[in-house]
């Protein structure tokens, strides 16, 4: 009787960092036994994040949120009887999800090439920066360069003013994202037909997929997008602004003729909501500078909260920017369980991420926190692999399984 | 045309502007039959967005209409008329998967909430995206992309500290949301092979964002009462983290290794500067010094170019990268070997180029086989062909304003 939508599927997860684990964390949310691999050799810098309180690589709360549902062994794949073991592994499992650059895994002689003809049937997908061949594939990058390469920090700043470009690890998820995607869509193939695949995913054009408006302006106009920051071409007041409070913001966006009616009466209808200036939508995007003025005077009096509630009781979008711990404590994420809070052994407890979808009959669980370095190198090398407890040790003692 | 990996999947999307279009569109791009129904007369949203060829505005010539909708079939229905509904009904009888994002209450009042489908079809998978899920206080509030960046955290992590936050550009919440479903639509295709069974997809723009985006720091705030950090034009870690102006633009310098900003001080001739006591502890520069240190990197990467700083960097393997625009990713190289911008013409459009494949599927691969619809082009391809009405049946719908 299956209870999550991949139950019986397995995942090898070579992954490190933020894109992959991420991409192995919705397989593993949804219920695949997803196994990462790791090595004390060399640790997964998700496991010790700069600037956090705790030390070691078994506290980190970020780790814990990206890797929860997912089992931990430790094995130096550098070493012959690594590979052997990972070998072994890749046969019993329906998935590989790797993020080195392209030469990682090949100086391994773990490349798709070589595990498929230990299993057929594997769905390989690969995500680094810039894909498996062309020019820039073997370059070196953090989340950020992605948004440099791929055209989408160029267009990150306040309108007309220089670039600040992405400073989060933005497109990192949105690889995670569409790789989950790729993932499951070669999986429904492989059930209808047996065959395995490869996926070549360059996380600089799954990035440039994102902003197709931009491109699509080039082709057709040839000009060149710049940045825009908050500004819409089509919508005004389109901002956050300032609410009561240390670093406060409400976001407002009206579309049209008659949710501009709709905030003004709000507002209470101020004299300026009559002004020609901001009479129709196109009047309103000439004179938005003026317009965020006078909208801010109106919100600078209240909380972010209040002012969501009057205006979304009028039927305009507003929400507040939400910060870490408001984000906990916000009502409405409460209900859905956006945040969980999780028993971890090293830290007690966990506040981490939730599950980013819902699915009426088979929902998705937390069923286990991120595993510790090695947690279940006794269960995949000896119940599923058939090693012997004496091997197990052997291979321990000779820093192989490490 | 090869066999593609979700070829024979049917699809019907009901849905307008972005992140429903999206989902599909990453569908159809593998081969599934995707059937856009939009409304009769002004068709989706999209098709009134641009960006239009001379800023001509024209319900076929939208860019992000014409990019989000290929290799999808489409119809045109009133599906706030009962007769629209009745139709659409006899679609979703033999579809597998139905994308929306419309309001939850909207969907209801139609008769089209998932208990009537899945009475209908038990087997459908019911996609529904919407700014803040089909649960909760906020489930019937209204929401944009700017909306939903806000709630789920993105926006306070971009932007000056002294001025207010920017949400990501160009709608990036409706890209995550249409593709986080697209992904969960297959966990729900593959459940159903096992249980026979469809069921409800709920996909909360907000919450993507507050999940898999942005979760994984929510220890921090509520048990160290640490704040998002928003720095504009670089994250406070280790120096250097930032983009800086060179002389034709602008470079992403991020080095978290110390032999990385090492090798960068050697290619700058090892200024003098950096003999200033101050500049030693990296993690000290990133959070005191970080204006100081940027002005006088700064003086040295505006005498020089980014490919110039680029090609020394890669030399060296120091992770710097040069921010490219628009122009410069569709000219790139690399972009052009990998075949990424893919051309197809299309009437009205005429032949233009559009991003391509964000992965290669070795087997199965991705596929521009038609260009997006006009509106209404397959109306009597399916409602002839496919749901066995008469021509003058057309016309009587037509008349009606029912297509």
């Amino acid at each position: 009787m299956a209870n999550y939508p991949l139950d019986g599927y397995r995942v090898v997860d070579f992954s490190w960092v933020w894109a992959g684990p991420l991409l192995g964390m919705i397989l593993a949310d949804m219920g695949a036994e997803v196994i990462k691999v790791e090595t004390n050799k060399r640790l997964d810098s998700a496991r010790l994040t700069p600037g956090r309180s705790t030390v070691g690589p078994e506290t980190d709360f970020v780790f814990h949120s990206m890797n929860r549902n997912k089992l931990g062994i430790t094995v130096d794949m550098s070493d012959p009887r690594g590979a052997a073991l990972i070998r072994g592994l890749v046969e019993i499992s329906d998935v590989a999800v790797e993020n080195f650059s392209p030469k990682g895994l090949r100086n391994l002689g773990l490349q798709y090439a070589s595990l498929r003809e230990v299993n057929p049937r594997l769905v390989m997908i690969s995500l680094p920066a810039a894909g498996q061949y062309g020019p820039l594939s073997d370059i070196v990058t953090y989340a950020p360069s992605l948004g440099a390469l791929c055209g989408y920090s160029s267009l990150l700043g306040y309108p007309g003013e220089r670039v600040l470009g992405e400073q989060t690890p933005y497109l990192d998820v949105n690889s995670a994202i569409h790789g989950a995607f790729a993932v499951l869509a070669a999986l429904y193939y492989r059930a209808t037909t047996g065959k395995g695949q490869y996926i070549d995913m360059a996380q600089i054009e799954v990035g440039a997929s994102a902003i197709g408006e931009a491109f699509m302006e080039y082709f057709m106009n040839g000009r060149v997008m710049g940045t825009r920051g908050n500004r819409h071409p089509a919508m005004a007041p389109h901002n956050n602004y300032p609410c009561k409070g240390d670093d406060k913001w409400i976001s407002i966006a009206v579309k049209t003729d008659e949710e501009w009616r709709s905030f003004c009466d709000a507002i209470g209808s101020p004299p300026w909501a009559e002004d020609v200036r901001f009479g129709d939508g196109s009047n309103r995007l000439r004179n938005q500078d003026e317009l965020d003025r006078l909208v801010s005077g109106w919100t600078i009096e209240l909380t972010y909260y209040e002012a969501m509630d009057i205006l979304q009781k009028a039927g305009v979008a507003a929400a507040p920017c939400l910060d870490l711990s408001e984000r906990f404590s916000d009502p409405h994420f409460e209900e859905r369980e956006t945040y969980l809070q999780v028993e971890h052994p090293a830290t007690g407890i966990d506040i981490i991420a939730g599950i980013p979808f819902k699915l009426s009959e088979t929902p998705c669980e937390v069923r286990r926190p991120a595993p510790l370095l090695g947690q279940h190198n006794e269960y995949v090398f000896g119940e599923l692999l058939g090693k012997t407890r004496a091997e197990i040790a052997q291979l321990i003692e000779d820093q192989v399984i490490y | 045309m090869g066999e593609q990996a979700l070829s024979g999947l049917k699809i019907v999307e009901c849905g307008g502007f972005i992140s429903a279009p999206y989902c599909s569109k990453l569908m159809a791009d593998l081969g599934a039959e995707v059937i856009k129904v939009e409304e009769p007369g002004s068709g989706d949203e999209s098709r009134r967005y641009g960006p239009f060829p001379n800023d001509i505005a024209d319900l076929e010539r939208s860019g992000l209409f014409l990019y989000l909708n290929t290799n999808k079939l489409g119809i045109t229905l009133n599906v706030k008329a009962r007769a629209g509904q009745k139709i659409l009904k006899e679609l979703l009888e033999e579809a597998d998967v139905f994308v929306d994002n419309s309001p939850p209450q909207k969907m209801a009042d139609l008769g089209l909430g998932y208990s009537t489908l899945k009475e209908l079809n038990p087997r459908l998978i019911v996609t529904s995206i919407t700014p803040y899920g089909q649960t909760g206080p906020y489930k019937d509030y209204k929401g944009y992309a700017l909306n939903t960046a806000a709630l789920g955290g993105q926006s306070m992590r971009t932007g000056e500290p002294n001025r207010e936050p920017l949400a990501p550009a160009l709608a990036q919440s409706h890209y995550q949301s249409g593709s986080m479903a697209a992904a969960a639509t297959f966990g729900a295709l593959i459940s159903r092979m096992s249980t026979g069974s469809g069921q409800h997809v709920d996909i909360s723009e907000s919450d993507v964002w507050a999940t898999i985006h942005l979760g994984h720091g929510v220890h921090l705030g509520v048990f160290e009462g640490r704040k998002a950090i928003r720095a504009g034009h670089r994250t406070i870690s280790v120096y250097p983290w930032c983009i800086l102006p060179c002389k034709d633009g602008y470079m992403c310098l991020i080095a978290i290794q110390g032999y990385q900003w090492k090798r960068f001080l050697e290619a700058m001739g090892n200024p003098e500067w950096m003999g200033d006591p101050r500049f030693r502890d990296r993690i000290a520069m990133a959070w005191e010094y970080a204006d100081e240190v940027d002005s006088l990197v700064e003086a040295w990467l505006i005498e020089h170019t980014k490919e110039e700083i680029f090609e020394m960097c890669r030399e060296r393997q120091i992770t710097f990268a040069p921010v490219r625009d628009i122009a410069e990713v569709v000219h790139d190289p690399h972009f052009e070997e990998r075949g990424y911008f893919v051309e197809i013409d299309r009437p009205h459009a005429g032949g233009l180029k559009y991003p391509g494949a964000p992965y290669k599927l070795s087997e199965t691969p991705w596929q521009l086989t038609r260009p997006a619809p006009l509106l209404g082009e397959h109306n009597e391809e399916i409602y002839c062909g496919r749901l066995g009405y008469s021509e003058e049946d057309l016309v009587t719908l037509r008349q009606g304003g029912i297509i």
